[in-house]
């Protein structure tokens, strides 16, 4: 008999979940990146601002976003509820822990990281994505080229994303590899090939979502 | 230090109960013969704790050469000490310098109540394989071994999870005591071979089932498990175990 349930509770589970919704964030990193890209086309931002009204007037766009969300939330609370229970399945520490030894120190702060993601993601929320839905709910016509200049002016918003970008670099470094373990794609051909895969990709997506505050603050495009 | 022998500082964690708040207490080890294992180092604390009246160091150890996984102790923040692929009775004294200070403690997991010192009860991982870590056969004669056909591969790699001598090192190093190094090899073992399929499905559910209601934490793929493994299981065994868990959800 079918045991669907099983499939999305206990902590295999949990970790399907975890994984799932991992690897569905990194697509959405995939399309992120790709449109930030657009800014170096150094057109004044035209194909970016015309990707950016694409991205929030179409309505297929806008359904996925929903998804995308949900996908978040579900990351997130998932992450929540198993790190709880990490903590009771441990409740006295060691006095002496050698985790360095035996493993990455960013595949131990998981949490830590994805913690710090949180909350520059809300900043980033609050710079470019209200501006965008408040323009949309008043139909105005927003220029987000132009205010990604204005966000991107201040020296410390600059450092801030350069730390959350560092914070997601590391995640995905872990993350990459760790959600095609969980679901079982472990092989002794195609896992080097996989971790090569995932720190390739977390290099080129940190230093392109880098790339785009550090040229916009110094005023490398124009 | 005389002859070659080494004078250690053990920090070692004493504990009356499962229920007892425990702590560390320091003893002086002098003279260690750097050929001793760790158990024996052990042994000769404790006869002098003996010999003083006091309460010797609890520990648990049976076969004493790496194959009973009884031995179970974190050392200097690591699972059976500093060396890898071997067990605490097989660690060697010398792998320490003179005057070295040394913590030793026992796993700590919710699902391994300490019993005493530095021994707990891992009757958790028994629980685990009476769940499903077993096949059916046949009652009768005895068939003749070779009858049945196995892949070499997938012989060798029942072989290389079959290793698995359930210490608990996994657990004690993993940063969530998770259980999955142990029960994926188990689950690997048996579901590689033909005797395994019967109860192939139902295994892999009913031992994960356990392991969670034992109160074993969650794997986040640090590899720690792996690398602290006496017996080099590999957590490829885990993703194996998903895969299966996978399947025999859907089916
Ligand atoms: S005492 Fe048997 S493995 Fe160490």
């Amino acid at each position: 008999m079918a045991q669907y349930k099983s499939l999305f509770s206990g902590s295999v589970g949990q970790k399907f979940t975890m994984g799932l919704t991992g690897l569905f964030l990194i697509l959405f990193l995939i399309v992120h990146v790709s449109l930030n890209s657009l800014i170096f086309l150094n057109d004044g931002g035209a194909s970016f601002n015309a990707g950016a009204h694409f991205m929030s007037h179409n309505p297929l766009i806008r359904v996925l976003e929903i998804g995308l969300f949900a996908g978040l939330i579900i990351h997130i609370v998932q992450a929540l509820r198993l790190t709880l229970k990490n903590k009771k399945a441990r409740p006295l520490d060691y006095a002496v822990n050698g985790g360095k030894f035996n493993s990455t120190w960013y595949s131990r702060s998981m949490g830590i990281l994805g913690s710090l993601l949180l909350l520059f993601l809300i900043i980033h929320l609050a710079n470019f994505w209200l501006p965008t839905k408040q323009a949309l709910i008043k139909n105005t016509e927003h220029n987000t080229y132009t205010n990604l200049k204005q966000v991107f002016e201040k020296g410390y918003i600059v450092a801030l994303y350069l730390l959350g970008v560092a914070s997601l670099f590391y995640h995905l470094l872990h993350g990459f590899q760790s959600a095609f373990q969980t679901l079982g794609l472990n092989h002794k051909r195609y896992t080097p090939l996989i971790r090569k895969a995932g720190f390739g990709f977390s290099v080129l997506v940190c230093a392109l979502f880098a790339a785009m505050p550090i040229a916009l603050h110094f005023n490398i495009l124009d | 230090m005389s002859n070659g022998t080494m004078n250690l500082t053990l920090k070692v964690w004493r504990q009356n109960n499962a229920t007892e708040r425990g702590r560390f207490e320091t003893y002086n080890a002098q003279n260690i013969s750097p050929d001793m294992s760790f158990l024996e180092m052990i042994d000769v604390v404790n006869e002098h704790l003996i010999q003083e009246g006091k309460d010797p160091i609890a520990f648990d150890h049976d076969c004493r050469e790496g194959i009973c996984g009884m031995c179970s102790m974190y050392i200097n923040g690591r699972p059976h000490g500093p060396k890898q692929g071997v067990t605490t009775c097989q660690l060697h004294m010398r792998s320490f310098k003179n005057g070295d200070t040394i913590v030793v403690e026992p796993w700590r997991s919710a699902a391994f109540p300490v019993i005493k010192d530095l021994a707990v009860n891992r009757s958790s991982f028994d629980r685990i394989m009476s769940a499903g870590g077993f096949i059916s056969v046949n009652t009768g004669n005895a068939k003749d071994a070779n009858t049945i056909l196995i892949p070499k591969d997938d012989a060798d790699l029942a072989f290389d999870a079959a290793a698995c001598i359930g210490c608990g090192a996994c657990v004690a190093a993993c940063k969530n005591a998770s259980a999955m190094l142990f029960v994926s090899a188990k689950v690997s073992q048996l579901a590689l071979l033909p005797q395994g399929q019967v109860e192939r499905q139902a295994r892999v559910l009913n031992m994960v089932k356990q392991m969670d209601a034992e109160g074993f934490g969650n794997c986040t793929n640090t590899g720690a498990c792996e690398a602290e493994c006496p017996k080099g299981i590999s957590i490829e065994n885990i993703a194996r175990m998903n895969r299966e868990y996978l399947k025999a959800s859907m089916d």
